[in-house]
């Protein structure tokens, strides 16, 4: 079951999350993928073998943080749009989260934004700091935006 | 009077993938489309598929189509009809084809069917305005004819359909009020709903719509919600200022040929009303009337495609021709049952228990 | 020349994040009388749509307006009278120069061979 407010859904995420020590190195993916569908792409497109082999195709993804960059892949990859890709490192108060976008018109790079959890809440100010669009991407751009710390597990979405 | 060893009727994804697996292995095949242009529903999905790998997963369906008529063309032994209307089969074999504003006779050794599905209407007060449509109707006139149905939406359905066309909706400029569904909890993926959740668009559960308000073309939709029993209660009404009601409370096949050839149909409502019972080829009881994709029952335009391949192997083995197909219909088989495999193929296992043969 | 805009704005989608519309060449027809201008070969019903008409005829009983409703030649609510001829369904019919378009009453009318053209192509 979908969680129904935004509170379960990030108790949900946390569980995802790698140990403390590699978000600590750096930018890792998450995949907030909570339902048995028969999906894979993730797997396929992960160049760094990163998402444990699953031979069942409606299992869900693992990701196996010592090998995985963080290079952002799957964000294009997943046809749900379900990947995100955090680095805690970011600045001392900011984390970077890369968001899969597909919409128009497309922001600019030190554009700021409103932030989005996922029920579509203006939960707080972003900037946006690059816009990744090429032709290999088709269309599903990649959004990496700057958020306060404590918001890294809340925003998913932006609007301006 | 044409004659041809597999007629093909429905050029989507099941119908170019058996027109390519049955010509792969030698067959003469016909492939018969009513559009002007082959691909079927494929053309107006934008959002990129589910499934494995061979089934172009990660891939937008608009892709797939062209991928799809590409290795349909590449094939000699394929010729292709399109602007061509299937208009009946005839218990001695003849099909019958308005091709373009011409009425044109086909014999076939074997047919497969695999038209695809239409989708269902909803019973509410003002059902019949302008401004009502089908989902994929929407889908149609934005994503291949570049023009939006209205600005504000209403989506009846929180199946894939709904939540599909909800985001693609948005995706052209239209704003989407809400998505109600009858049900306590939505039957679409996660993944779809939570796309457009986190834009903002409510995904009302228990709730449905009483009527359309209009007298020209929809100008507002009551909703109200359901209770346990999926009865309105009374009190909960609320208006809604949009000009589109979208429906998207499932498809049916569309099985007119299929009972005009006199296969064996049965409803059964997990595949979306009546069906023709199949053996494991997806032969009908009609022998060399075969089935695939959506006309065999409702499911995903993977599967359709895997049925189609199956379909295609089965008729061109059925008349000798046998590079591989025993073998590829073994691997196909096999591919098949893993994407049903899982929670959300249930429904889909369910349905096919009942239509065996 | 003058062109009408009917009951609503036009709903043709200028931009899109997934798709690009190849550029299609513009005609002129008549709806109910008055020159619209469309793309050649679009469906008659996105031209119309695209100024602004979304009632396209009225049922035979109740005199009910109809409108687009499956978009692929299924259900048949789209009937108008297209060139004289009724029954035409104008969600899979494409668009050509010179076309007379009417919103088709009840069973509608054959009135044969019309166009709004001088010379008839």
């Amino acid at each position: 079951m979908l969680p129904k407010n935004d509170k379960a859904y990030v108790e949900m995420v946390k569980r995802l999350l790698p140990s403390l020590k590699r978000r600590e190195k750096g930018p890792y993916a998450i995949f907030e993928c909570f339902q048995e569908i028969p999906c894979n792409p993730c797997l396929t497109a992960c160049r760094k073998g990163a998402v444990d082999i699953f031979i069942d195709i409606n299992h869900l993804p693992i990701i196996n943080y010592e090998k995985c960059n963080g290079c952002a892949l799957c964000v294009i990859a997943c046809p749900g749009l379900a990947c995100f890709v955090i680095d805690e490192t970011y600045t001392k108060t900011e984390t970077s989260i890369k968001l899969p976008y597909e919409l128009l018109p497309l922001p600019k790079a030190g554009q700021e934004v409103e932030a989005l959890d996922r029920q579509g809440n203006v939960v707080g100010k972003a900037m946006v700091i690059r816009v990744q669009n090429h032709k290999k991407m088709d269309h599903t751009c990649i959004i990496a935006i700057a958020v306060l710390k404590e918001q890294s597990l809340v925003v998913r979405n932006i609007r301006y | 009077m044409q004659s041809t060893e597999i007629a093909i009727i429905g050029g989507g994804p099941a119908g170019m993938c058996a027109a390519q697996a049955a010509a792969e292995q030698g067959a003469r095949v016909t492939l018969i489309d009513r559009g002007k242009q082959l691909g079927g529903q494929l053309v107006k999905q934008t959002h990129r598929f589910f499934g494995s790998e061979y089934e172009y997963a990660g891939i937008r369906g608009i892709h797939i189509a062209n991928i799809l008529e590409d290795a349909v063309r590449k094939l000699d032994n394929i010729e292709i009809k399109i602007d061509s209307t299937v208009l009946a089969i005839y218990g001695d074999g003849v099909i019958t084809i308005e091709e373009g504003e011409n009425y044109k006779k086909l014999t076939s050794k074997k047919t497969i069917i695999s038209t695809g599905a239409s989708e269902k209407m909803l019973v509410f007060t003002n059902n019949d305005l302008p401004g009502v449509y089908g989902a994929g109707a929407v889908q149609t006139l934005m994503n291949e004819h570049g023009v939006i149905p209205g600005e504000n939406v209403l989506m009846i359905g929180a199946g894939n359909i709904g939540l599909i066309v909800s985001y693609q909706l948005i995706q052209a400029g239209v704003k989407v009020a809400a998505v109600i569904e009858a049900a306590p909890q939505f039957g679409g993926y996660h993944v779809h709903a939570a796309k457009i959740k986190r834009i903002g668009v409510p995904i009302l559960t228990s709730h449905t719509i009483k009527e359309a308000i209009g007298k020209e073309f929809v100008e507002g939709a009551v909703i109200c919600r359901l209770d346990a029993n999926w009865k309105q209660i009374a009190g909960t009404e609320k208006k809604l200022d949009v000009d589109v009601i979208c429906l998207a409370v499932g498809l049916s096949p569309l099985v007119e040929l299929l009972w005009h050839a006199g296969c064996q149909m049965k409803y059964v409502p997990q595949p979306g009303g009546y069906v023709a019972l199949r053996d494991r080829d997806l032969q009908t009881t009609v022998p060399g009337i075969y089935i695939a994709g959506d006309a065999s029952g409702v499911e995903e335009a993977s599967s359709a495609m895997i049925e189609g391949k199956i379909a295609g192997l089965s008729a061109a083995e059925a008349l000798g021709y046998n590079k591989n197909a025993s073998h590829m219909k073994a691997k196909y088989m096999e591919e098949i049952n893993i994407l049903r495999a899982g929670n959300v193929g249930k429904k889909v296992r369910e349905g096919l228990k009942m239509l065996a043969v | 020349m003058d062109f009408v805009l009917f009951d609503g704005k036009s709903l043709r989608i200028i931009e899109h994040p997934i798709i690009q519309f190849p550029i299609k060449r513009e005609v002129t027809f008549t709806f109910e009388g008055k020159k619209l201008k469309g793309y050649e070969g679009e469906p008659i019903v996105a031209a119309l749509y695209a100024n602004g008409i979304k009632v396209l005829r009225y049922s035979p009983k109740d005199h009910r307006p109809r409108g687009l409703f499956c978009a692929v030649g299924n259900c048949s609510s789209c009937l108008m009278e297209v060139n004289g001829e009724p029954n035409v369904r104008v969600c899979v019919e494409e668009l050509k120069e010179c076309m007379v378009i009417k919103r088709q009453v009840g069973k509608g009318t054959f009135r044969g061979g019309e166009s709004s053209c001088k010379v008839q192509k």
